[in-house]
């Protein structure tokens, strides 16, 4: 039936080529496309006439407004990742490896449960307590920490906090999974050896947890980066990331060819990082296995 | 002195463990009280009542969102667990042409923003002068999920023994028989927590959907992200989101006692 010299794409992936390549590839072309164009006179899409005007919106994004925006939403996007990071994998080396396994499953669940929850709803809770009427400043006050409530939102503080509330999940879950694989007998080995707690840590449990380590990263880090939902509940509009500005160009400003090139220097900047990583991880693991 | 430290460096493990969980459920804590608050207030406590859920359960506009979500919801997930499915199959199956293409077309929905890819699909939509509805929702979302599903299989896969099929090919079974009788239970865990994963998904979008969703098929998400901005609304925001809390943990126990009913067959 097969030709064994030539194997095709084999007939169940079809469907996924048709489907991926009509409403997503497809799509991505033409926003490329249209990303040369420039904004009509009612909102519409029109063609530039010259062609020195084509990489005119590539040219206007490189104003400085932009550049700061696409360099804050970057850094913010590192911090959340380092703080998820610092905060998970302690919480994922108990869970996995100190818990009683009895209760593993609870603990799990308990993380699994803000995950299935939606990310909206989350992240307006901060709103509860975040306010200037709200709990955070009513229990300081009363503790007489602060004479006066905090004025908290909008603030990049909160921004950050919604962010690292929301990723949270996403780096404990895989950090959890290849702490939970790991060799305990190379622990004690390690320690028979002796290497003693901190040498075992950084010499032999984490470079073994690398793995989930970088795809908590991954995981963590694309979100954030082009978000603006968590901007846009807990920085009131008033502070933009490079997610605000390009859904305003689609849904407010209705340039539609603007918000285009934006979001392809968002994409092309995603992938270059996510190239250097990649032959940055590559390299290190050939460094570890000689 | 070996035991004590270590001893310590648990205990220390384990508190900042529980700080996690108290920054994980203070918010989500705070927010069921408040659903139960006489007043309108979203700040200080004025009495218990169950105002905000009779509200909610007469809102006619609410229950219309709630509806759209579950509908386009359930298509998505028949449509995207199916051909993910398929591809993760076909991806598991040895070499052939095309495959990194494949594969690297199947990360790239994960790997590229979601806003990125709302604008392209509203673009899309807007330059082939299709109507934003319902259907163009259920399209954004199979789009996004499809390599959801394949990477949770394709997980299950390889986790799979290739002799029991062969022993089943030797046993006289055919290839339908075998795929149905042999493959297909094995694979079916994964199937199924690919299919959750992409209703949970498409239930909780919010990105993607503003892009994509017309008049007359506001989902739940972008109903609440709507009341969010009108204060009278929030208290009735928090009853949703408890309701939307409770129908998750109940989704949570059930999945976790259906997969080690599971097991227990099986070893």
């Amino acid at each position: 039936m097969q030709n064994p010299f030539r194997k095709w794409l084999p007939i169940p992936l079809l469907p996924t080529w048709l489907i991926l390549g009509a409403f997503f590839l497809a799509p991505l072309a033409i926003m490329f496309i249209i990303s040369f164009a420039r904004r009509g006179p009612h909102g519409g899409i029109e063609s530039v006439e010259h062609l020195r005007d084509l990489p005119q919106n590539y040219r206007d994004s490189a104003d400085v407004l932009y550049l700061h925006i696409f360099w804050l939403s970057l850094w913010m996007a590192v911090l959340t990742t380092v703080l998820c990071l610092l905060i998970s994998y302690p919480m994922a080396y108990y869970i996995a490896l100190v818990a009683k396994p009895s209760r593993k499953n609870l603990l799990l669940a308990l993380v699994a449960v803000p995950f299935w929850t939606s990310f909206l709803i989350r992240t307006y809770a901060w709103v509860l307590i975040l306010r200037t009427e709200g709990l955070l400043n009513t229990a300081l006050l009363h503790l007489h920490l602060i004479r006066e409530p905090l004025q908290m939102l909008p603030s990049h503080f909160a921004i950050m906090l919604g962010l690292v509330y929301g990723e949270l999940p996403f780096m404990i879950l895989p950090l959890y999974a290849s702490l939970e694989k790991l060799d305990r007998t190379l622990l004690e080995a390690s320690n028979d050896l002796g290497a003693g707690g901190w040498g075992t840590f950084w010499r032999v449990t984490i470079p073994l947890t690398m793995p989930g380590i970088l795809a908590g990263i991954v995981l963590v880090f694309i979100p954030s980066i082009g978000q603006y939902v968590v901007t846009d509940v807990l920085g009131n509009g008033k502070i933009m990331l490079i997610g605000n500005v390009i859904e305003a160009q689609f849904m407010g400003a209705r340039n539609a060819p603007f918000g285009a090139s934006l979001a392809f220097e968002l994409t092309a900047g995603v992938l270059a990082l996510l190239m250097v990583y990649a032959f940055y991880v590559k390299r290190g693991m050939k460094a570890g296995d000689g | 002195m070996m035991m004590n430290s270590t001893h310590l460096r648990h205990h220390i493990l384990a508190v900042h463990t529980w700080m996690v969980y108290l920054f994980l459920y203070v918010p989500i804590l705070v927010l069921v009280v408040f659903s139960f608050n006489r007043s309108k207030s979203i700040s200080s406590w004025e009495g218990f009542s169950f105002r905000w859920y009779v509200a909610l359960w007469n809102d006619e506009v609410m229950q219309e969102c709630v509806r759209n979500s579950l509908v386009a919801g359930a298509i998505a997930t028949g449509i995207a667990t199916f051909i993910g499915t398929m591809a993760a199959l076909a991806m598991s199956r040895g070499e052939f042409r095309g495959k990194s293409a494949s594969s690297a077309l199947l990360y790239l929905p994960i790997i590229i923003p979601e806003i990125v890819t709302g604008a392209a699909l509203l673009t899309f939509f807007s330059v082939a002068h299709w109507h934003l509805s319902l259907l163009t929702v259920v399209i954004a979302h199979v789009a996004f999920s499809i390599s959801y599903v394949t990477i949770v299989v394709r997980a299950r896969l390889a986790g799979f023994d290739p002799s029991l099929e062969e022993a089943a090919m030797d046993l006289g079974a055919g290839k339908v028989a075998t795929f149905f009788r042999v493959k297909l239970p094995l694979m079916m865990p994964g199937v199924l927590a690919g299919a959750l994963l992409v209703f949970t998904l498409s239930i909780d979008d919010y990105v993607i959907t503003s892009f994509v969703a017309g008049p007359q098929s506001t989902t739940l998400p972008l109903l609440i992200a709507s009341k969010l901005h009108v204060k009278s609304d929030l208290p009735v925001v928090n009853a949703a989101a408890t309701v939307l809390l409770g129908v998750t943990i109940v989704l949570i126990l059930v999945s976790q006692s259906l997969l080690s009913e599971k097991k227990g067959t099986v070893e």
